[in-house]
């Protein structure tokens, strides 16, 4: 317990504010406008999700997962499925894989514009967030038109996905593609490229690429250090080793090499790279039944996984202890936010408190996976 | 390097220190948790294993009469191999060495293990609880965990149980 | 003038000096008021239109039977008053509670004065001062006392926040703008706004209308960086730091609910009014019509007037929605080491102009 300084201020940030991106509070120790320390205060919104996946089945716990992070639900539900399917030796008809592949990729793509959106937002920019929303409104009803759910779909399942892809999905969203590249450029005229955006997220909150890999940061965060590591080149799951696509790593491209600007402009091009991906999956989805490697009862054998995959936060981990019977022993979810708030003090010491505003932004954090 | 060759570097510089354990799988290690810090140094330090990112730390109870365990996930970027660590704690006492100044997101995961199983962390800078508040009353992951009735006047709900699972 | 004209007016009836100058203040004062209320609603309307349309959205729209906001949702403004008027009006226990409920009438103080000067047209104006440019950038800083009070006496870290940083932005802010109206002032060689819009009579080359800011590149570039001085003594982004919604709530006035927080409202887009007045004013013209000759007289000046003036809090609204804020020290950059060496260059300049081509 630090004690404060007779000339420092103790600054709350939260829980309740328009920019910390869920319930946070952020306990600031500054002197003036600058930041000596930072105490995150988490667990508002912590809702026992690993206690209660130990009183419930298998595939009971992947509705559980949707809502820890909800802003990226599709790739929750995936890591589970692949740390299961591992754990049981599952192994799941190639429609079923290209079709998860496809739904990742355009919740990604989802999850990076709302970021992108709200980053802009907290640096007071209201224009983009609208636009870029407006074009994640499209893909929302693309899966509103495959299962139902807008936000949160418990679609990918043990073995299969619950619904298969409906009429005309391919066309739809290939039309959505060609509709949103081009969106992008105008995104980069309005914000990426506007000096006052620029001047605010360059050089700021700089994370040195050591100092990253032992807090133990991953996903965009990490590769706009300049690590490139994604997992879903250097342990691929699923169908990714069939696709070809770049990881765009951060150059320090207006200022240093790591800053909050590198972090904003890696998720770009990563919208890029997952529309990549999605034109090549697209295009040749295999026929088949995706309903049937569905085990009837889930009962993995007694053992032990961690399997982690990419979320668009970071290394989505699952720890899952099973002893034999339907109801998992264990489940811990390694969330990427988690360990990404964990390096906001560290990173923050020294800047002004606009500043401590626009780092948080660039980490990219959900609430509901850092507290489950 | 595969788990043989992990085991055996580890296994020279601390001899004794593995526990032998079939039911472990073929990526884990049990080790005894004395020596603990000095083993972790050794493994993020020695430029062949250079393990110096820690996936995760997950807490672990078997039940009253299996163990208390810490389990380390840990991986190398510049070697690409991985290896889990499993160290069990006496359940009266449970007590290892903090790891948290090697890899520092051993600070919020180890804050996190404490807060769920009440494992104490020896050098931890600042342990206490994360995601539960401050003054909450017993570590509710462990398997025989029960809720406190209430929490500063306010009525704690239950976890309903659902019996039978064939 | 109006109050020049009623006191004359007055005078025909005897002569009670004292009774007919408080008589005459207090009358004008009402249209006065009326003017800031009308500007406040429909500046409150066309901001939302125009932030929607530029969102991709429409804004407020009235459909359906019920409680609605009219057609196009031009009622809306009209609801949101009648709101703020019966919200509970809420004093926070441990603020400084006279400052607190002081503070917004300062604010509205510095707004209303400002509002005295502004040449409407050739005949409306409340009072013709012969020192009139320097009156409005004097009396503009009465408001940052009132701003301050505010951030103070809601007894809360982030309205402090919020003031000291208003505070130091709308006193830097003074400096670049008052050195650009200089330049009109050095031109015309009057303080007096109506003689300064008079200078500008007449056409440049034939055809262009002799406005200040045509009349040399140096007061051409003084016209902006008067505007962008302008913008940010009235706190709008890219300058709204100290109400920056994402940082600090709502800065100075997070404590302000109801019609207290209206009073703001209502004094900030006065200020609008007030600062695009005088730039209108200096460079643009004032009242007198752009095509020279045609359509000048009488209630011509007002149209023409209020063109200029709603096109200039267009353009505010406009950067308001696509431009991020600037932090703090780099506002406070672009004031002291930006702004203020150019306008200092361009007085330097329009003064060796003025000497060559007389």
């Amino acid at each position: 317990m630090g004690v404060v300084k007779g000339d420092q201020m103790i600054l709350n940030i939260g829980p309740q504010h328009p920019s910390t991106h869920g319930v946070l509070r952020l306990e600031v120790m500054t002197d003036g406008e600058i930041v000596s320390q930072i105490r995150p205060h988490i667990g508002y919104l912590h809702r026992c999700f690993e206690k209660h996946s130990e009183n419930v089945t298998y595939e009971q716990v992947i509705p559980f997962t949707d809502r820890c992070d909800y802003l990226a639900s599709m790739n929750s539900n995936f890591g589970y499925v692949v740390a299961m399917e591992e754990l049981m030796e599952i192994k799941v008809p190639e429609r079923v894989d290209y079709i998860r592949v496809v739904m990742g990729e355009l919740n990604r793509i989802a999850s990076h514009l709302l970021a992108l959106g709200v980053y802009g937002l907290d640096i007071g920019a209201f224009t983009p967030f609208l636009y870029m929303l407006r074009d994640r409104e499209r893909i929302l009803d693309m899966f509103e038109y495959t299962c139902g759910a807008r936000l949160l779909y418990n679609y990918m399942w043990v073995g299969g996905v619950s619904h298969d892809l409906p009429k005309d999905f391919e066309k739809i969203c290939i039309d959505f593609l060609d509709y949103f590249e081009p969106q992008i450029k105008e995104y980069n005229n309005l914000l990426s490229f506007n000096k006052i955006f620029v001047e605010r997220t360059a050089d700021v909150g700089v994370i040195p690429a050591d100092v990253a890999v032992s807090y133990g940061v991953t996903g965009p965060n990490l590769r706009a250090s300049g690590v490139k590591w994604d997992v879903r080149k250097d342990e691929p799951y699923s169908v990714y080793d069939k696709f070809e696509f770049d990881v765009p790593t951060g150059t320090g491209k207006f200022g240093t090499l790591g800053d909050c600007y590198d972090r904003y402009w890696v998720r770009m091009l990563e919208i890029k790279e997952s529309i990549r991906i999605l034109r090549q999956a697209l295009g040749s989805i295999p026929s088949g039944d995706v309903h049937q490697s569905i085990p009837k009862k889930i009962r993995p054998p007694k053992g032990s996984i961690y399997r982690r995959t990419e979320s668009p936060r970071g290394d989505l981990g699952y720890y899952i202890v099973s002893d034999g019977t339907p109801v998992p022993f264990r489940v811990k979810m390694r969330s990427p936010a988690f360990t990404a708030l964990s390096c906001l003090d560290e990173v923050s010491r020294g800047w002004m408190i606009s500043d401590v505003i626009a780092i948080l932004g660039s980490l990219d954090i959900v609430l509901g996976e850092i507290d489950r | 390097m595969t788990l043989v060759e992990i085991k055996s570097a580890i296994n020279s510089q601390f001899p004794g220190v593995i526990i032998d354990n079939e039911e472990l799988g073929d990526h884990q290690l049990e080790l005894n948790g004395d020596k603990w810090l000095d083993i972790a140094t050794f493994m993020k330090e020695d430029p062949i294993l250079s393990f110096d990112q820690l996936e995760c730390i997950t807490g672990y109870d078997g039940g009253e009469e299996a163990a208390l365990q810490t389990r380390y996930n840990f991986h190398s970027m510049e070697h690409r191999h991985k290896i889990e660590i499993i160290i069990s704690h006496d359940r009266e006492e449970p007590r290892v060495a903090s790891i948290e100044k090697l890899w520092r997101i051993g600070d919020w995961f180890e804050r996190e293990t404490y807060d769920m199983f009440g494992i104490i962390y020896e050098g931890h800078r600042d342990l206490r609880r994360i995601l539960c508040p401050d003054d909450w009353e017993g570590w509710p992951l462990r398997k025989n965990y029960k809720g406190q009735e209430l929490y500063h006047g306010i009525v704690v709900p239950k976890i309903k149980e659902e019996d039978g699972w064939e | 003038m109006t109050v020049d004209t009623l006191i004359n007016w007055f005078a025909t009836f005897g002569d009670f000096p004292v009774l007919s100058f408080i008589l005459a203040v207090v009358i004008s004062g009402i249209p006065l008021f009326l003017v800031m209320a009308l500007n406040a609603m429909i500046a409150v309307y066309v901001e939302r239109k125009v932030s929607a349309f530029m969102m991709d959205r429409i804004g407020p729209m009235g459909q359906g039977p019920g409680l609605h906001a009219g057609k196009w949702g031009l009622l809306q403004t009209a609801a949101d008053a009648i709101k703020l008027l019966v919200k509970e009006d809420t004093v926070p226990e441990s603020s400084d509670k006279f400052l607190f409920k002081m503070a917004p009438f300062i604010i509205f103080i510095g707004a209303f004065l400002g509002l005295a000067a502004v040449p409407f047209s050739s005949t409306l104006q409340v009072v013709d001062f012969n020192v009139g440019v320097f009156y409005i950038i004097a009396v503009g800083s009465i408001s940052i006392i009132g701003i301050v009070m505010a951030g103070w006496a809601s007894n809360n870290k982030w309205s402090l926040y919020g003031a000291m940083r208003s505070a130091a932005q709308i006193i830097s802010y003074e400096i670049p703008a008052g050195l650009s109206i200089i330049v009109p002032i050095m031109m015309a060689g009057t303080l007096n706004i109506q003689e300064l819009i008079q200078y500008q009579n007449g056409t440049v080359w034939g055809f262009l209308p002799n406005w200040i800011i045509f009349n040399n590149p140096f007061s051409f570039i003084a016209f902006f960086t008067f505007f962008i001085s302008a913008i940010a003594e009235t706190n709008r982004t890219p300058f709204d730091i100290p109400e920056a919604e994402s940082e600090l709530v709502a800065g100075w006035m997070t404590e302000y609910s109801g019609f207290r927080w209206a009073v703001f409202f209502l004094s900030e887009y006065a200020n609008m009014l007030v600062v695009s007045g005088l730039a209108v004013a200096g460079f643009l013209g004032g009242w007198q019509s752009p095509i020279p000759g045609l359509f000048n007289t009488g209630a011509w000046g007002l149209f023409w007037f209020m063109g200029k003036v709603s096109l200039l809090i267009f353009v505010m609204m406009w950067f308001r929605w696509t431009f991020p804020r600037l932090r703090v020290d780099q506002l406070m950059h672009v004031c002291w080491k930006v702004l203020i060496p150019i306008t200092m260059f361009n007085i330097f300049g329009v003064g060796i102009w003025k000497l060559i081509f007389g």
